[in-house]
């Protein structure tokens, strides 16, 4: 399978993704921002970072970059797009996923492992995680708190478009188990058709037991499914 | 302009130094020429009142590449690799503007690993602030924490280890210190030293701002009720900025472009042009009027003395500046040929064509003054303070209080705010005795972690010093690490305070006589005087940062308890030290009597010893004993894998608060299986090693025996409420 990563200046998860998806046999190229063609890939991923600084507003410059108009082309097209943490952002900014996502509701950043629940399983980045498992993934971010409107919300839910939720270590969804105050304690969610993942956990960090766990393995292990 | 008393006194030097400048100028300086020589005679630059001490230091050994000298140390961890790493002082900016203070702190240390060549792979502090019911603590703390993790998370460094302390001695003069380790090829190493002349010197980053003019001035003078005034001198800080000058630096590094490179920090574009002329014994020629700026009509005077951030100095072999030129616009840098290396030995200015300053570069550097100022020696503390005289208090009341108090609470609420995991090679983040950091795509691990001991060091500089040092042995000791150099960041209080100064000079004497005895180099560091105000002087904190090697990632060990009916055993000799320990100062607050007795040869023979266990795959923990003593140690590692422990009591006639909480040196915590522990205690035998079995390891309770009973739960909570709370 071959994958982008798209570097933006600032980013800084690029490496750890590529390392990721090298190790699960991607064949992956790095694209640098100023680039205008895309090569043929089945997944992009927008990394994890602070693209041109996060300045004005997390993800929204990287959102107006040259490789962007490509992205959404190849978006449009069916291509798999994988957005992690700043990733998760842009693709919010580019309206590509519907939302926002605000300041963590203690105001602060935020770095440490959460549990999350596969709530949706039966999609390209899912298949291999059972329905309802709970994972145990890094996160760190200042923005992480999504929010959108009450109808989108209830489409979400009702179309089964939310991928990840936080949850507690046996899977209780409530606000004390909530770290950055989202709506209905969302970590990840899918566009409509299911193509585009957004999520604010780095399954990237979890694919390696010396260094923490292997919960990140099966969301790449199900894209080669 | 001709230049006053008042104006030389502004300046922060003296009229005796002046008339040095004009002996050594043989004419008297310009306003720039002045300021110059401000920037590079301070204290912060100059380590005047140091130097003499810091010669005696260990800065040679088998795996030291760079000693002290150039932006940072470097040493050999095998293959081939090399790390970098520094700690720095950012005290007096923290204070003055917290949040930028930091991240400015955070922003230099790194350039100063990356710009030998090195990837950052790992940023460590140690925060000293005043007492918790200081009106100004808690914003300082929220500042400098938000400080320290917005540069570093933004840049991609992981923030894995560090120390945050209260104590009021630092009520108006806070210690933000910040250390950067950096993963290097051995034959790939950048240093400052310029060769060659007619070689272009080129500015690259960020463009100069007004901001941080007299910077490392005002870090060498002691604050008084006007220092807020002073909030122009600080910094500002653009990680993002950093982060593209770093990939833009290692992008020019993989080719053989650069004779030299510096960074400028402290007193910029003067120190960073006048360091590579002078290591290199050439002259160095700047076209002032060439300097990218950021505001207008900067004048000389302004662009010599900015510490605006994110700026790099480069002396670049012949032909090869539009391929550097190629990699720093990609990056949208400014890359500008400002002057170049001459053969004059001459600081020579120029502005619009004119020459505005020419200062010999001998004058600035190797003729710099250096003091050997007076100093007292601090005699041992007389006993005031005696436990059968204090009020009685029980075991477990005792520990709830220690656990539960701002010095020794869980620390997550601060280290939540790091980025510990980016770059995945994390392999032990903080809240252990060392962080371990996985050398990329490699078997191999370094353990890292910064220590002090403020109290000790203010009670007896001499055993302070030595404390400090063993500590961190001690802590890479506990995570299976060889420890390999250190970084050290020495804070003090007026060094023209003999007393001060005594304390400075032993506690130098106190980690030579250490790393001596440990093989344990001093590679690099940072003097930080002045930490004072209104003439009321700091406890005397030397900061320590420590590297050691892990030859196998897989072999990693922690202090986490890991299975029922372990054994648990002590090793070294508990004699029931209690002045300066953290019972007499929480429970007490008694801080009078001697530290507690360093014996050199127990700390390397159990240290040694220890690892030869680990080696044999024979421990299943490791935890070391050090503030709050073994009861304290205990229940950390029953807190942080919620086991219990059933604890024994003393087999001989001890005193059970001295037992449990006092702090005598070289001690261990190791837990072993029961078909383990007649091979342990034989090679424990074997090695001298003094041991014994203190506890067992059972589910859910925390107890000593006939004494107290407690759920482990109970001990969390008491452990995680203060920051939540405060």
């Amino acid at each position: 399978m071959n994958s982008s990563v798209i570097v933006f200046p600032g980013s800084n998860c690029d490496r750890d993704i590529a390392v990721a998806l090298e190790k699960l046999k991607f064949k992956n190229k790095m694209i640098w921002h100023k680039e205008t063609i895309l090569p043929k890939s089945d997944l992009i991923v927008l990394p994890g970072g602070f693209s041109y600084g996060d300045y004005l507003r997390s993800g929204a410059i990287a959102a107006k970059s040259n490789i962007l108009k490509e992205v959404v082309k190849a978006a449009n097209k069916g291509c798999l797009i994988l957005g992690i943490c700043n990733g998760f952002q842009i693709l919010t900014e580019t309206g590509l996923l519907k939302g926002a996502l605000l300041q963590n509701k203690n105001l602060k950043f935020l770095g440490k492992d959460v549990f999350v629940k596969a709530v949706n399983t039966d999609n390209k980045f899912c298949n291999k995680y059972r329905k309802n498992q709970i994972l145990k993934l890094n996160i760190a971010h200042n923005e992480g708190n999504y929010f959108t409107n009450a109808e989108h919300l209830k489409e979400l839910e009702e179309r089964n478009l939310i991928a990840f939720k936080y949850c507690s270590e046996d899977g209780v969804v409530n606000e004390e188990n909530n770290p950055n105050g989202s709506l209905n304690n969302i970590a990840g969610i899918f566009n409509e058709k299911k193509n585009i993942l957004g999520m604010m956990p780095h399954p990237e960090r979890m694919v390696d037991p010396i260094i923490t766990n292997d919960n990140g393995v099966n969301l790449f292990t199900s894209l080669l499914n | 302009m001709k230049i006053s008393n008042v104006i030389v006194e502004r300046h922060g030097l003296k009229l005796d130094e002046y008339s040095k400048i004009k002996e050594l100028l043989k004419r008297e300086p310009n306003l720039l020429e002045l300021g110059i020589f401000s920037a590079m005679w301070n204290e912060h630059c100059s380590y005047k009142s140091s130097r003499v001490h810091l010669k005696t230091l260990p800065v040679k050994g088998k795996a030291v590449i760079q000693g002290p000298g150039e932006n940072a140390g470097v040493i050999d961890i095998g293959d081939e690799d090399a790390i970098i790493f520094k700690i720095e002082s950012h005290n007096h900016p923290s204070f003055i503007e917290p949040y930028q203070g930091a991240a400015t702190g955070v922003g230099g240390i790194l350039r100063d690993v990356f710009t030998m060549g090195a990837r950052p792979i790992a940023l460590l502090n140690s925060l000293h602030f005043g007492s918790p019911d200081n009106s100004k603590t808690k914003s300082l703390l929220n500042g400098v924490v938000s400080g320290i993790g917005g540069y570093g998370n933004c840049i991609g460094v992981p923030t894995v280890s560090g120390e945050t302390k209260f104590n009021s001695s630092y009520n108006e003069n806070i210690l933000v210190n910040a250390m950067a380790v950096g993963l290097a090829k051995k034959d790939k190493i950048f240093y400052s030293k310029a060769k060659g002349v007619d070689k272009s010197v080129v500015y690259v980053g960020s463009k100069t701002g007004r901001d941080g003019i007299h910077g490392a001035s005002m870090a060498s003078a002691e604050f008084d009720e006007n220092s807020e005034e002073k909030k122009p001198t600080v910094q500002v800080g653009d990680p993002f900025t950093e982060k593209l000058l770093l990939e833009a630096c290692l992008e020019l590094m993989k080719d053989n472009s650069i004779i030299s490179i510096q960074d400028m920090g402290a007193a910029g574009l003067t120190s960073s042009s006048v360091e590579m002329a002078s290591k290199g014994e050439l002259g160095i020629e700047l076209n002032l009027e060439k300097v990218p700026c950021r505001e207008e009509n900067m004048s000389p005077y302004e662009m010599m003395l900015s510490e605006s951030q994110e700026r790099m100095l480069i002396i670049l072999e012949d032909n090869k500046e539009k391929d550097a030129k190629e990699i720093f616009e990609k990056w949208d840098l400014a890359f500008v040929v400002i002057g170049k290396t001459t053969n004059t030995n001459n600081l020579t200015l120029k502005y619009k064509n004119e020459i505005v300053g020419e200062i010999p570069i001998d004058s600035l550097a190797t003729k710099a003054p250096v003091y050997k100022r007076e100093w007292i020696k601090t005699k041992l503390p007389e006993i005031e303070s005696r436990l059968k005289d204090l009020k009685k208090i029980k075991l477990d009341e005792a520990l709830i209080k220690i656990l539960s108090s701002p010095n020794q609470s869980n620390k997550s609420w601060v280290t939540n705010q790091y980025d510990q995991m980016v770059m995945c090679d994390t392999v032990q983040q903080s809240g252990s005795n060392a962080a371990i950091i996985r050398i990329h795509n490699q078997e191999k691990s370094v353990a890292l972690t910064v220590d002090s001991s403020a109290n000790y060091c203010n009670a007896h500089p001499l055993t302070g010093g030595k404390q400090i040092v063993c500590e961190s042995w001690r802590n890479l000791i506990s995570v299976g690490a060889k420890p390999i150099a250190i970084t050290n960041c020495l804070n003090f209080g007026n060094p023209e305070d003999p007393i001060v100064m005594g304390q400075f000079a032993e506690c130098v004497m106190g980690i030579k006589e250490a790393c001596e005895f440990l093989d344990y180099p001093v590679v690099s560091g940072n003097v930080s005087f002045y930490n004072g105000t209104n003439k009321k002087n700091i406890y005397p904190t030397p900061v320590i940062g420590v590297v050691g090697l892990i030859y196998h990632s897989k072999n990693k060990i922690n202090h986490l308890l890991k299975k029922e009916n372990n054994i648990i055993l002590q090793i070294g000799k508990t004699f029931g030290h209690l002045h300066q320990s953290v019972f007499f100062d929480e429970i007490h607050s008694m801080r009078d009597g001697p530290p507690p007795e360093i014996n050199l040869a127990n700390e390397k023979n159990n240290g040694e010893t220890i690892l030869k266990l680990l080696d044999k795959k024979m421990l299943s923990s490791v935890h070391d004993v050090s503030a709050g003593g073994l009861l304290l140690a205990l229940a950390e590692m029953s807190i942080s894998s919620n086991y219990g422990l059933k604890i024994e009591k003393p087999k001989t006639l001890f005193n059970l608060i001295e037992y449990f909480f006092g702090e005598d040196q070289g001690r261990y915590i190791i837990e072993v299986e029961s078909s383990n522990i007649d091979n342990v205690k034989k090679i424990l035998k074997e090695n001298n090693v003094f041991s014994e079995i203190i506890a067992t390891v059972q589910k859910d309770n925390f107890e000593i025996i006939g004494e107290f009973k407690m759920h482990v739960k109970d001990l969390c909570t008491a452990n995680n409420k203060w920051y939540n709370n405060y």
